[in-house]
């Protein structure tokens, strides 16, 4: 239990999908200029993630691992080198799958986030994430944990980064930094601080 | 060069990207993987020789197919060629660079969630022939690597005192004179070396500053704070 809470940890504060890895940064620029929308794809992050992070540990253990085929009789077949082709298919599916379930069962929902989905296919936060499960060998479990902590710590970013630029808009900034100048200073800043948590140690 | 490699238009493609469209300082694209690697020069240019090749071929392989891809389902169709090719890079670095492929490690796959592929493949490589395409592809690729490279001399240099592991300046520790700045290795250099680019790339070129949200204006002519 205090393996996965470590973990958790982790994906959340220390390393930060956004501020320490960089990922999802054209949507986290793009996005982030209003504080409700920001939250919005926030959560859309996170339910994808908390979805294919799992789902490619399932596929990747299953079929493309060394010698995962044996469970069907074939041995000596190392299929990990299809990795990177089958996440983002799963990826593109998914997300393809929930944007009809979302619309089919929950109209509402589909409405406040359905925006949002097919930007999500192309973030690298999520793509990344399931090269960080490979590349980290997670089991399944902790293979939820990490999907659903890192997602919750992009989200975090992107809807604290929002509310930092509402105020920012109102500030006299040189001509030349304004918009995305200063957006990438801020985001430095922030990932300054985030930088606070890297001694933390459970 | 021959007159008919570089025609106008080929011409207009390949220098556009650089400074007057670049993808990153103007377009917001392809940021992503890019700051991460650039800690070093060695792994930069890796990477930009790597993305500057997936562009070019995604785009030339998109374009020659374009008319025969049917627009529903044209983007797993671009994803699954820009896959591809991204996995034959990715083998390639295992194969003959494996150190720095493992320094990369997940990066060189999210090569494929790169919106500059995309973007071109969308924007330029569906509506284009295919020789132009992969042109548009070089120039893009070169306009991203330009900033890579520009990141990465300032990181490796002023965070260690390097340059692709040649030693510049002479650190204290070893008798020299440089006490290496260990925020330039962290992840924050980064943006505030990006921020500063843009900001450096709009003093020169004006006409890329955005326009102001709200204008700042002084309260002894009244209306303060107005739009």
């Amino acid at each position: 239990m205090e393996a996965y809470i470590s973990l958790f940890v982790k994906a959340v504060f220390i390393e930060n999908l956004a501020l320490s890895f960089f990922l999802g940064m054209c949507t986290f620029i793009a996005v982030s200029k209003k504080i409700s929308t920001a939250m919005g794809l926030g959560v859309a992050v996170m339910v994808v993630q908390a979805i294919t992070v799992p789902a490619n540990n399932i596929v990747y253990h299953a079929l493309l691992k060394e010698d995962a085929l044996s469970w069907m009789g074939i041995t000596g077949v190392d299929l990990s080198f299809l990795a990177l082709l089958s996440c983002i298919g799963m990826i593109a599916a998914l997300v393809q799958i929930l944007e009809m379930i979302l619309d089919k069962f929950f109209p509402a929902l589909y409405h406040a986030l359905g925006v949002f989905l097919p930007l999500i296919t192309v973030n690298c936060a999520i793509l990344g994430g399931s090269l960080f499960m490979i590349e980290r060998d997670y089991n399944f479990g902790e293979s939820v944990t990490y999907g659903v902590g890192s997602g919750l710590g992009w989200a975090l970013a992107i809807t604290v980064m929002a509310g930092v630029r509402e105020k920012l808009k109102y500030s006299d900034i040189p001509a030349g930094l304004q918009g995305l100048g200063i957006t990438f200073i801020t985001a430095g800043l922030m990932s300054l601080g985030f930088m606070a948590f890297s001694g933390i140690q459970l | 060069m021959s007159a008919v490699l570089l025609n106008d238009e080929t011409k207009k493609v390949l220098i556009t990207p650089l400074v007057n469209d670049n993808p990153i300082t103007l377009q917001v694209l392809g940021i992503c993987s890019a700051l991460a690697v650039t800690s070093q020069m060695s792994t930069s240019l890796i990477m930009a020789l790597a993305l500057t090749l997936v562009t070019a071929f995604s785009s030339a392989a998109i374009s020659a197919i374009r008319n025969h891809i049917p627009s529903s389902i044209r983007i797993i169709v671009q994803m699954t060629i820009i896959a591809s090719l991204v996995i034959v890079v990715d083998q390639l670095l295992k194969a003959f660079a494996y150190d720095v492929s493992k320094q990369l490690s997940v990066f060189v796959g999210l090569i494929i969630t790169n919106c500059i592929v995309m973007g071109r493949a969308e924007g330029y490589a569906m509506k284009n022939p295919p020789l132009e395409s992969f042109m548009d592809g070089i120039g893009n690729g070169l306009g991203y690597s330009l900033i890579l490279i520009i990141v990465a001399f300032f990181r490796e240099t002023l965070g260690s005192g390097k340059l692709l592991g040649i030693e510049v300046f002479k650190l204290t520790k070893d008798g020299g004179w440089y006490d290496p700045n260990g925020l330039m290795l962290l992840p924050p250099s980064a943006f505030f070396i990006i921020g500063l680019i843009i900001w450096s790339v709009r003093q020169w070129k004006p006409e890329q500053t955005e326009k102001v949200e709200f204008k700042i204006m002084s309260i002894a002519h009244g209306e303060g704070g107005h739009h």
